[in-house]
């Protein structure tokens, strides 16, 4: 049976070909911190981190993730950019938050100190109907505290 | 005591006159400006849950043996099941039950708009579901769509009958005019999209239903599935713990909560039906289109004499007709106004209230065409507004429960100040300007709402209420209004909601109108605990009464005696003080609304018809506010969904089937972060002190209104271009540039730079 390393921990799994690794989180792992909200690759809900790299979760199948380490939004809940986040308010409904905070992890782990643009460019991948983004922006610059 | 009222309604611009059941509301306002907690930035009490992901939406709601559904949506925008045989899909792998046209509300043989459900399939997996769905053999008779607004109300085809209004005398009002500027709009059908799709999960318990689903109204769903499902109101148990945004889109039934219960029944299983995001995109609810006729006069010093417009809105096969001349009746003192509003019913997906409906669309066209007005003039468009204020209520004169919108304009001067500085930084192809645009909209909310505080032995209170936090932060408003009046720091509340099986009445989360209904019962059963609270203090410490306060978790004496809380209610063992409250009833006589301006910078590179938004300054009047950190949230949250409303969002229509075209997040372009600009906001926080025992208003739909009048406005202040259509695409500028060209080689005069 395949395996999939998640947070740390080796899980084996049994999907069909064509299963998603959003839906083998959700529905075999019982991860539900990562989100579906487009289910077709367009909205940064369900990112998830393959080695350190930000990925969409529900358009890459779990049969493809092969060695990489999966990095969920479980793995990083005492990360710093969560306290961040909540400080500074950048987040609403929640429901695309899990989503911004990884892809942010993947970005300040690159980039401890990133610009506005950078900022700017690496997250206009994670939509936020809210409307949280100057939140975020906030949130990722301060989040050495 | 309870009594019964006469009094008026409100639910987001629509008024009826009902009996209502209120409670009288004895409680002193707080004084203005921060308490021990009200007035002062909170994070969120569920911000950690949510940034964890450990919060649980509806689509994280796993139960035993839990099934899966699909629906099969017509792809016509009208058509009739001429045959159906739904034998194969009951047959394939992992099938339960399968329901065909008739059998459910909503599901039905002949459809009227794309999406419209024929039948839906429950099975082990969602992908077993929809494999099933291929296999339903159906044949359609495609029928003849109406698709246009203006043939529709030609041919009769509305949603309730046209909406006439007039004061004073319309065509005099013209006549005395110095300028009259009459114009046209259209504004673009608009999605909601929330991030978390409609969903729910049903479950029968016994003869009882438990329905998990993201609502913006718990009760309102409880009273609507128990009638179409013909149960008593209590066997139906209405769960919304987090919810992941709706915007108007969630406020009632729809017929995928019908279909998962009579799936659940019939496989005597829970079952989950959740949209996909391209059905939520054509059936998931939308901000209905518009074409407006909207006519601006005034005297030579800018006083108006005239407004007028006709409004044709299409609504879609179901709906309602959105108050889309609200702006033009309500936001300035003119003696002469006529409207008329038409809802055209076509065969296109219903509309559903999006964030200030009607006002949003309305004020687009009325901001817009003042500003033309009073460059015609040559008076500043700032003092146009001041000249036109409304002491009170221009409909019938009731003077308005508190209005700040003055102040708001005060504040407005240095921004405005500003445009001589940004308009003398453009240069050959980047043209700078400032625009603004002024708002009112609703958001008093009102009886009934009730709430409960609970304080243990332990010294710690909770509110108990069934309403819904839809991402707003009304659960942290909550417990901050509840921490402040039983002084207890705020980390010492807690707050349960999202259950209609345990917690009162809660009122719907629409209209601006959760804080203000629900805070003031909120403040209202924490004053009743804190009055018992008192009353054994008195008795154990022997003091009287009114000698008593409740503050920073202690019980303090006038005499100076202090005592911590849980000295007396450790006294109740494991028992609780709980603590009633109910919302009193809002000021007879008088007008509650809410009022903002903003104003926006602007670069435009007359070249490409780019534009640039720099800054949005965003100051408004919504009473006292609770949580300064959250209010902002809310303005900017606004400002930017105004942002997509202005330049990206737009669902196309196929002009010749009726179809949605734009049914994913790629086509159906939201504002990313790469997209804001600065957003100032500022608000005045100022108590509204005849309202509630509280003094806020609602404030979730003020910050959307007045937007994309604002960026209009200053691109009409860099360029001299008259945009007119939403959203404002880069052929909209160039096209309104042309237009402008034009009319200086004609010599007649062009708005740039005339104040």
């Amino acid at each position: 049976m395949p395996s999939l390393r998640v947070n740390g921990h080796d899980h084996t799994f049994d999907a069909p070909v064509g299963q998603t690794l959003a839906e083998t989180l959700r529905d075999d792992l019982g991860l539900t911190g990562t989100k579906i909200a487009c289910g077709e690759g367009h909205c940064g809900a369900c990112t998830v981190q393959l080695d350190g790299i930000p990925v969409l979760s529900c358009i890459t199948l779990v049969h493809t993730v092969g060695e990489r380490e999966v990095t969920t939004i479980e793995g990083l809940k005492d990360h710093p950019l969560v306290d961040a986040f909540v400080r500074t308010d950048a987040l609403q409904c929640g429901f695309c938050t899990p989503g911004q905070i990884v892809s942010a992890a993947a970005l300040v782990a690159s980039s401890p100190s990133p610009s506005s643009d950078e900022i700017k460019h690496r997250m206009a991948g994670n939509l936020c109907r809210c409307g949280t983004y100057p939140r975020i922006e906030e949130a990722i610059s301060s989040w050495q505290g | 005591m309870a009594r019964l009222i006469r009094s008026e309604k409100e639910v987001e611009g629509r008024y009826e006159e009902v009996w209502t059941l209120v409670e009288e509301d004895a409680l002193d306002q707080w004084s203005a400006g921060p308490g021990a907690v009200v007035g002062r930035d909170a994070p969120r009490l569920d911000g950690y849950e949510k940034a964890r992901g450990e919060a649980r939406y509806t689509g994280d709601i796993k139960l035993s043996g839990m099934l899966e559904s699909a629906l099969l949506r017509s792809p016509y925008a009208r058509a009739r099941v001429a045959k159906i045989d739904l034998a194969a899909a009951a047959a394939a792998p992992g099938v339960f039950a399968v329901i065909g046209p008739g059998e459910v509300w909503g599901v039905d043989e002949e459809v009227h708009f794309e999406g419209g459900a024929v039948a839906g399939i429950a099975a082990e997996t969602l992908a077993q579901a929809r494999a099933a769905v291929e296999l339903i053999e159906i044949e359609w008779e495609e029928l003849e769509p109406l698709l246009d607004a203006d043939e529709a109300v030609k041919r009769g085809s509305t949603i309730q009958d046209s909406r006439s209004y007039e004061r004073g005398d319309y065509e005099q009002g013209l006549a005395q005019a110095e300028a009259v500027v009459e114009a046209e709009y259209t504004t673009q059908t608009l999605n909601h999209n929330p991030l978390e799709t409609h969903q729910c999960v049903c479950e029968w318990r016994g003869d009882s239903l438990d329905v998990y689903v993201s609502t913006q109204y718990i009760w309102g769903l409880r009273r609507d599935l128990a009638e179409k499902l013909d149960l008593p109101q209590d066997k139906v148990r209405v769960i919304c713990e987090f919810m992941g945004g709706g915007f108007g889109a969630k406020n009632g039934i729809g017929n995928y909560l019908l279909l998962a219960a009579e799936l659940a029944k019939r496989t005597r299983r829970p079952v989950r039906c959740a949209l996909s995001r391209r059905e939520e995109n054509v059936v998931g609810g939308n901000r209905n289109a518009t074409r407006q006729r909207v006519t601006a006069a005034a005297r030579a010093d800018g006083t108006l004499t005239a407004l007028g417009g006709e409004y044709t809105c299409a609504l879609g096969w179901e709906g309602w007709l959105p108050p889309t001349a609200g702006p033009v009746q309500l936001l300035y003192a003119c003696e002469n106004v006529k409207t008329v509003e038409h809802g055209a019913k076509l065969n296109i997906p219903p509309m559903a209230a999006f964030r200030a409906p009607g006002f949003v669309e309305g004020t687009w066209s009325l901001e817009c065409v003042l500003d033309k007005l009073a460059a015609q003039l040559g008076v500043d468009p700032l003092e146009l507004r001041k000249l036109n204020y409304a002491h009170a209520d221009t409909m019938d004169g009731r003077p308005f429960s508190s209005k700040n919108l003055m102040e708001c304009y005060r504040r407005a001067e240095p921004h405005w100040e500003r445009r001589h500085e940004v308009r003398a930084r453009s240069d050959e192809i980047w043209k700078r300007g400032i625009g603004m645009a002024s708002q009112s909209w609703y958001g008093g909310g009102g009886p009934p709402s009730y709430a409960w505080v609970r304080l243990g032995s332990d010294g710690r209170a909770n509110v108990v209420t069934a309403m819904q936090d839809i991402g707003t932060g009304t659960r942290t408003a909550m417990a901050m209004i509840a921490a402040e009046e039983l002084g207890l720091p705020l980390d010492r509340v807690e707050v349960q909601i999202g259950d209609s099986a345990r917690g009162p009445f809660a009122s719907i989360s629409g209209g601006s109108s959760t804080l203000p209904s629900m805070g003031p019962a909120v403040r209202s059963a924490a004053a009743d605990a804190a009055r018992q609270v008192v009353e054994l203090a008195a008795q154990r410490f022997e003091r009287e009464e009114g000698t008593l306060a409740l503050q920073g978790g202690n019980i303090v004496c006038s005499d100076g005696g202090s005592w911590p809380l849980e000295e007396i209610t450790a006294l109740l063992d494991d028992g609780q003080i709980l603590g009633k409250g109910a919302r009193g009833p809002n000021p007879a006589g008088m007008r509650v609304l809410t009022f903002g301006i903003q104003l926006a910078e602007v670069a435009v590179d007359v070249g490409t018809g780019e534009v640039r938004v720099e800054k949005i300054v965003a100051i408004h009047d919504v009473g006292r506010v609770i949580n300064p950190l959250g209010a902002r949230s809310q303005i900017e949250g606004g400002v930017i969904q105004a942002l997509g409303h202005t330049f990206s969002e737009h669902r196309l229509d196929d002009p010749r089937t009726g179809t949605v075209l734009t049914k994913t997040l790629d086509a159906y372009k939201l504002p990313t972060i790469a997209d804001v600009p600065e957003i100032v906001c500022d608000l005045v926080d100022e108590p509204d002190t005849h309202l509630t025992n509280l003094g806020s208003k609602g404030l979730g739909e003020p910050p959307i209104v007045p937007t994309a009048a604002a960026i209009a406005n200053a691109i009409r202040d860099a360029t001299g271009a008259d945009v007119t259509s939403l959203p404002i695409t880069r052929e909209e500028i160039l096209r309104a540039l042309r237009e402008a060209d034009a009319k200086t080689k004609r010599k007649e005069p062009v708005a740039a730079g005339t104040s």
